[in-house]
């Protein structure tokens, strides 16, 4: 019962998709083929980073994390937090169990939010595509203005939550 | 690529982890299979949502629609195809490519990609689970206000 509840949504959508069929059998059976093609790129890319990940939550003592990305890092922990995000690879939702492990190892909130806008903004294999799909003009100039938008996003964030709203976030990282 | 560095990474460090210590070792698989199975019911929920809502997009459907004389209008409607979709680099690019060529402008192209990238709708629930509501409401409004600001800077610079 309680596995049911877990997978609810799940089933609701595989009945979504029943509905498309019914409505239109070619864009259901392409719906259908878009599913399983990005499935087997979530189970191509997921284990792995989990099993990275934890590797990280075993091996690396919290100390380490603290010295590079804590609270007294300063600049070097905003850059080193930028060059993970930009060197990684995947989509979105790859980065919260990763932003979350950091989290629960000692990183400062800041940095969290520079991985996360660095992750979804600056990735260099997402910069290649874009430059050989939309020109260098418009992948510069979006970069240029990426960079200033992940300050302005981590500074606000960084403002309006409170203390103890940030200290309910680590909380919850620290269930994973 | 991408899978051939995470792999190599991955079981180089396992078997390194295994000759150093087994315990950990097999401490460190069983935290990576919990937190896995934990987000799995809504990893696949999303990806079956998104599924169907990409096959229902066409791109000569989203290029009517965002096309180069569509305006702020085109930029809202294009912000939010991008919000509400979820589709990984290199079939986004490829698709922006696409839709260039069917007549897409490129102040609606910059906020389809920058919301595409930054903004998940359907990642909601996931978000919510790791960070909670109002961080997820926070990132994701700013980002879709910011996304806009680019979309309307990329419309001056880049013709």
């Amino acid at each position: 019962m309680k596995l049911l509840k877990r997978y609810l949504m799940f089933i609701l959508s595989l009945g979504l998709v029943a509905i498309t069929f019914i409505w239109n059998s070619d864009i259901g059976a392409k719906s259908v083929n878009t599913i399983v093609n990005s499935s087997k790129e979530m189970m191509l890319l997921l284990p792995p980073v989990f099993i990275l990940l934890g590797l990280l939550d075993v091996w690396v003592p919290r100390d380490t994390m603290v010295k590079f990305m804590g609270e007294e890092s300063g600049l070097l922990g905003a850059i080193l937090a930028f060059l993970v995000g930009s060197a990684a690879a995947g989509p979105l939702y790859v980065v919260f169990p990763i932003a979350a492990a950091f989290m629960k190892k000692g990183a400062k909130f800041t940095n969290i939010l520079i991985l996360i806008g660095a992750w979804s903004n600056t990735k260099i294999p997402m910069l290649l595509f874009e430059y050989s799909a939309l020109g260098p003009k418009f992948m510069f100039t979006r970069l240029a203005l990426n960079i200033p938008m992940i300050l302005t996003m981590t500074f606000v964030m960084n403002h309006i939550l409170n203390g103890d709203e940030k200290k309910r976030i680590y909380e919850l990282a620290n269930n994973f | 690529m991408q899978n051939i560095i995470f792999y190599s990474l991955a079981i180089g460090l396992l078997i390194v982890s295994f000759f150093k210590d087994k315990k950990k070792t097999k401490q460190s698989l069983k935290k990576a299979w919990k937190s896995f199975e934990n987000i799995l019911p809504q990893m696949l929920a999303m990806i079956t949502f998104i599924g169907v809502i990409v096959s229902v997009l066409s791109p000569e459907t989203i290029s009517k629609i965002i096309g180069n004389s569509s305006g702020w209008y085109g930029v809202i409607i294009a912000a939010i195809l991008g919000s509400v979709t979820l589709i990984p680099a290199f079939v986004a690019f490829p698709l922006a490519a696409i839709l260039l060529q069917n007549g897409a402008g490129y102040m609606q192209l910059s906020a389809f990609i920058s919301t595409l990238t930054m903004v998940g709708v359907i990642t909601f629930p996931l978000e919510i689970k790791f960070f909670g509501k109002k961080f997820t409401i926070l990132r994701n409004s700013l980002a879709f206000t910011l996304a806009l600001v680019v979309a309307f800077i990329i419309g001056k610079v880049v013709v």
